[in-house]
């Protein structure tokens, strides 16, 4: 199984398959600050944080001990989502951009945390073995961010999802209906610090090399991006969002030293021309049963 | 211990207040940026990100015109004041105000884009490395104070900031021009359905803190000898932070905010933990925040049914 796999991934185009691993792990941050963001209408500025935590966590993991890749992503995720469960206690009695503020210091702090820490190799950085896994790394990427994108979908549909989007459209609407607001938001805020931690784990080994600088406020606003850009709230819209913003850099390359001046200008410009992003307020659904008839 | 045995003497009295006076230095220029994000903030609730940006534009005005045209260092600060005036009313006009109607994230993402927009332009006409001010662009001496050793420089710092803080406290509290700002950010339908030209309120506002962000940019430039195309990124969060802990919205809130983030990071520095100091500033954020969750002078949001 493991070697029919490896031999299918070895024909693929070794550019064209770090682009779509790049991708899958965009989808899966994305989606994961979008039930944050996007379904309960939390700002969060620090996204990255917990991508750290799950980074730093499963390449000591694959390190000290030597954990198959699959036991290892859900460990990054389940000790990211303890801390975002832990820190969302406190921080989400806060109202809108006070919230915001508190995640973005909450994830200079973990950088800064790491920096100094003896076990992360402070400023240095980490280098990352391979993984231990037989199935090789492009598809488990893949299979994750599949997985995320029904899960996500199935949390959307959900007596608990439709509980998030109340929160997000009235909180004291929300609690009148019997809806309790703090374990919604502290949930929510977990499985969006789960999906980031997979996220950061995939990241860790797709690259071989974390340091806890590449985690910054820059990476948060990035992965916020991609679902504002797609369209608060949409899933569809955040895996778009994801594929736009992580291939944008590929995109421009050709302008070499332009790169980040044009990528700044055109988010100004795709924010004045699709205020709600690209898939806001457009339902797939309606969509393709207009084309058919 | 170390500390408390220094703080019994003298010298340590003389350190203490060399300290102080370093932190109040640092927080004045954290404070005028502060005011930038306020000031917008209380008008249009807008978390505008480009204002960190604001402030490394002003730096690089004030250097250039200092270490090219040699002028003096108080017209370079006058010119960079200007200039960026000129910007952050170009930016709000391009940027934010055909979003005003749209939801906030879009704002915010587009401030955002204009923010990597005008660092990768600072990296491309400046380039990367940190450029100093020549020697030339400010004779600094110290001064002595019982045993503290203190800069002109500093002395520079606190009194152009305070008496910027002044001008801006007049403006807002005793001119027509204030009033209406003060109005608008009380309530924008109300004020513009009594007869303010709240555009044109906004257009002000913006002028205004970025100014001030100018006259930071260029009075930090000068205190650490060094002006860089990212430099407004980490001020910007510091300054932003500043203004929450103060209370979003409150003038005097950013003031107070902005000193004591300056004291305490000065502080944390001198103690030893000087690889700490980014993240003293959120720290006491978020610990403000858990006991007085809308700053320490900000207004109690009410909820409304």
């Amino acid at each position: 199984m493991g070697e029919v796999l490896q031999a299918v991934i070895a024909r693929i185009d070794p550019y064209f398959l770090q682009i779509s691993v790049n991708i899958g792990i965009a989808i899966i941050l994305a989606l994961g600050l979008n039930v944050v963001t996007g379904l309960t209408g939390q700002l969060s500025l620090g996204h990255a944080a917990f991508m750290s935590i799950g980074a730093f966590t499963s390449a000591l993991a694959t390190i000290k001990l030597g954990l198959p890749f699959s036991v290892n992503l859900l460990l990054a995720g389940a000790i990211s989502a303890a801390t975002g469960a832990l820190i969302g206690y406190p921080i989400l009695r806060l109202a809108g951009d006070y919230l915001a503020i508190c995640t973005l210091g909450f994830a200079e702090i973990v950088k800064v945390v790491f920096l100094n820490l003896e076990l992360t190799n402070k400023a240095f950085g980490l280098s990352v073995p391979p993984p231990k896994s037989a199935i090789p790394l492009p598809i488990v990427v893949w299979l994750a961010a599949l997985l995320a994108i029904v899960a996500v979908s199935f949390i959307r549909n959900s007596r608990f999802g439709r509980a998030l989007m109340a929160i997000r459209c009235d909180e004291i609407a929300a609690e009148s209906m019997g809806i309790n607001i703090a374990r919604y938001k502290v949930h929510s805020f977990a499985i969006g610090a789960f999906l980031a931690g997979v996220g950061g784990g995939l990241y860790a080994h797709s690259l071989g090399f974390i340091n806890p600088s590449d985690f910054g406020f820059l990476k948060s606003i990035d992965i916020l991006g991609m679902i504002v850009l797609g369209g608060l709230g949409s899933i569809p819209g955040s895996v778009i969002g994801a594929a736009v913003l992580s291939t944008a850099p590929e995109f421009l390359r050709f302008m070499a030293n332009y790169r980040m001046l044009v990528y700044g200008g055109l988010l100004v410009f795709l924010m004045i021309f699709r205020p709600n992003g690209l898939m806001g307020g457009v339902n797939l659904k309606e969509l393709v049963r207009s084309w058919r008839s | 211990m170390l500390q408390r045995t220094m703080l019994q003497s003298t010298k340590g009295r003389a350190m203490m207040l060399q300290q102080l006076i370093n932190g109040v230095a640092l927080g004045a220029t954290y404070a005028l940026i502060a005011l930038g994000y306020t000031m917008v903030y209380g008008i249009i609730s807008l978390i505008n990100f480009a204002h960190g940006e604001i402030f490394m534009v002003g730096a690089f005005v004030g250097l250039l015109m200092v270490a090219t045209f040699k002028v003096n260092f108080f017209v370079a600060m006058l010119i960079a004041m200007l200039v960026c005036m000129a910007l952050g009313v170009l930016i709000e006009w391009v940027a934010y105000r055909p979003l005003r109607k749209s939801s906030r994230l879009s704002a915010l993402i587009s401030a955002i884009g204009v923010s990597i927009f005008l660092s990768s332009l600072a990296q491309m006409i400046f380039g990367a490395d940190a450029k100093g001010f020549p020697d030339s662009a400010f004779t600094m001496r110290r001064i002595h104070i019982g045993a503290a050793d203190i800069s002109t420089l500093q002395l520079l710092i606190i009194g152009v900031s305070a008496c910027l803080m002044l001008a801006l406290e007049f403006i807002v509290r005793k001119t027509r021009i204030g009033k209406a700002m003060r109005a608008t950010s009380e309530d924008y339908n109300t004020a513009a359905l009594m007869g303010i030209n709240v555009n044109m309120i906004i257009s002000f506002t913006f002028a205004l803190g970025s100014a001030l962000a100018a006259a930071g940019g260029v009075l930090v430039g000068l205190l650490f000898n060094s002006v860089s195309f990212n430099m407004g990124l980490m001020a910007g969060l510091k300054a932003f932070a500043a203004a929450v802990l103060g209370g979003i919205g409150s003038i005097p809130g950013a003031m107070l905010g902005g000193l004591l983030l300056g004291i305490t990071e000065v502080f944390t520095v001198a103690a030893g933990y000087s690889s700490y100091r980014d993240a003293i500033a959120f720290a006491i954020l978020v610990l403000v925040l858990m006991v007085r969750p809308t700053g320490l002078l900000g207004r109690k949001i009410q909820k409304k049914v």
